[in-house]
């Protein structure tokens, strides 16, 4: 196999005597969606948080690009191309969807101590954005304001702005939240064209989206991985099916 | 009516009042003109912080009185002929407005350096509360400063000069305050709309937006708040040339407090908001003070009616947009 992109290793994290993180482990190869599934409560927000460096771990290394980048901050991360989308959308609401895309571009290039040029004359950070929105699909609002958009127009906006920091591995928390069965059919359409441009760490609870996008899953439940492989040795995991899937399939 | 249009009727009333004093031989009004040409430049300090920010600050009034006291410090030593002495170095006193100025932007700018570095690792009622008490540290520091004044604070007897200007002229000390006051309003204006204010906006609405592409929230706030502190404390220098007078009272909470009601007044975050707060304040202290001695509770009042009913301020009402920005 490839190097991979993001490589993970021995991450563990308590919180008292709760432990969210132990020894896991996982890789995201070039190409791949690697889905991290589990129940509510297994910690996989607290994954993303140590994957992405909100989260310090107690222990374990994140090497992206096989460079070790544990002891970076959650913005030396994005810049060494890291880019993540939230589960509960984070985006400047009173700001316009181009501004919110050109903030991404700008971030990227390292320029924000400009005081005097409006954001919106830099044409390379603009280009950026305004190629990133037509790829999601929302070029039409890029002048709407991010509060007057639908639910699913920001979880397409997400994506935008993880796109202008044209990254080397994306991060995903649950994309498909809230979406209706168009919104997740046109999500995950995109994750599948997206994941040639950078693999995808995707933690989703929609399972239909899973099983149509992932190319390995790796299953969490109280903080350690019980499996890891493809989305057909998943399904036939007995000890998987036992701890999670049994109870929907 | 756009937020443009607000932006430039306001300052042309504000230009239109002292200039018909003039004709009218009303040299008060031009005082009172200057005085609130001032307090908008504060105030404007404090709105690049408050507004674009959402950084609540209670205490820049701390900048407004270290601006004074570079005024204050500087002028008696010129008028005393008494040099400064600064450990091994001896700098003569200056009444030049130019130096003076400089000299106010530069400590005010270290001391929010200094203060937004340490509050700025903590946000909402903790923020508030430890900008309160650096504010406060400033205030009884300057009450017991003997060599300057303590509680009586400094009088200077003659106003500072400016090359090319008689500052003794109401009108032309007017002018001066006037176009430093729009070189402020120009910066504020275009900082909102180039990458720093667009990232430091976004900073206030999604933190953890500005993390995940690169920025750092910590720091794009702490440029602002040094900013928005040097602006305040070059207002301070002015102020206390205007009454050629400086004392504790403009380092004390109270004066934070006024600054934070301009701005509501006019509306947070928008350019001419503490323009149009300052010139209401002035106003309403001039005539309802010469009314009642409780102006205050008419203030109040106003203040209640717009953090209830136009959240945008005056300019939000003016603009008809209260939920958002220009």
């Amino acid at each position: 196999m490839a190097e991979p992109v993001l490589s993970v290793r021995g991450l563990t994290k308590r919180f008292g005597a709760l432990v969210a993180s132990e020894d896991v482990s996982l890789d995201l190869a070039p190409g791949e969606i690697h889905a991290v599934i589990g129940p509510n409560g297994a910690g996989k927000s607290t994954l993303i948080g140590q994957v992405c460096g909100t989260i310090p771990p107690d222990a374990g290394t994140v090497r992206l690009a096989g460079r070790d980048v544990t002891a970076d901050g959650a913005a030396a991360r994005a810049r060494a191309g890291l880019a993540r989308t939230f589960q509960v959308s984070a985006l400047a609401m009173e700001q316009t969807v181009l501004q919110n895309a050109v903030l991404g571009a700008i971030g990227a290039a390292g320029r924000p101590w400009r005081l005097w040029r409006p954001a919106l004359s830099d044409r390379d950070a603009v280009a950026t954005a305004e190629a990133a929105l037509t790829r999601v699909g929302l070029s039409d609002h890029a002048a709407s304001r991010v509060a007057d958009l639908s639910h699913g127009q920001r979880r397409q906006l997400e994506v935008a702005v993880a796109l202008t920091l044209a990254p080397k591995a994306f991060v995903m928390d649950e994309p498909m939240a809230g979406l209706g069965a168009d919104g997740s059919r046109g999500m995950t359409a995109l994750l599948a064209d997206l994941k040639h441009e950078a693999p995808i760490l995707l933690v989703e609870h929609d399972m239909d989206a899973v099983f149509a996008l992932a190319d390995r899953i790796s299953v969490l439940v109280q903080g350690r991985v019980i499996a890891t492989g493809t989305v057909a040795e998943i399904r036939a995991n007995a000890e998987v099916r036992a701890a999670y899937l049994g109870e929907d399939a | 009516m756009s937020e443009r249009w607000v932006t430039l009727a306001a300052l042309a009333a504000l230009l239109a009042l002292p200039l018909w004093a003039l004709a009218a031989d009303e040299p008060f009004t031009i005082t009172l003109a200057t005085r609130a040409a001032i307090l908008a430049l504060a105030a404007t300090g404090l709105n690049i912080a408050l507004g674009t920010g959402g950084l609540v600050s209670l205490g820049h009034a701390a900048f407004f009185g270290i601006g004074g006291y570079a005024m204050g410090i500087l002028a008696s030593h010129a008028q005393t002929f008494a040099p400064l002495s600064l450990g091994p170095w001896e700098v003569p006193g200056t009444q030049s407005m130019p130096v003076i100025w400089l000299v106010a932007i530069a400590a005010s700018a270290l001391a929010a350096l200094a203060i937004g570095a340490l509050s700025l690792r903590t946000a909402g009622v903790y923020f508030i509360m430890i900008t309160l008490a650096f504010g406060q540290m400033f205030f009884y520091f300057a009450t017991s400063w003997r060599a300057y004044g303590g509680e009586d604070g400094l009088s200077i007897w003659v106003r500072n000069g400016f090359p090319g200007l008689n500052t003794l002229v109401p009108i032309q000390f007017f002018g001066l305050c006037f176009a430093v006051l729009l070189l402020a309003m120009l910066l504020h204006g275009r900082l909102i709309r180039a990458p720093f204010g667009l990232a430091l906006d976004a900073a206030r609405q999604a933190p953890a937006r500005v993390l995940a592409v690169g920025l750092s929230p910590y720091r794009l706030q702490l440029a602002a708040f040094v900013l928005s502190g040097a602006i305040t404390g070059l207002a301070g220098a002015l102020y206390a040339d205007l009454n050629r007078f400086v004392s504790p009272a403009m380092l004390s909470w109270q004066m934070s407090g006024e600054l934070i009601v301009l701005v509501i007044l006019g509306g947070v975050g928008r350019l001419a908001g503490p323009l149009i707060g300052a010139g209401l304040f002035v106003a309403l202290e001039h005539w309802l003070g010469g009314a009642t001695e409780y102006w205050h509770a008419w203030l109040g009042a106003i203040l209640l009616a717009i953090v209830l009913f136009a959240r945008g301020g005056i300019v939000g009402l003016l603009t008809g947009q209260g939920d958002r920005r220009g």
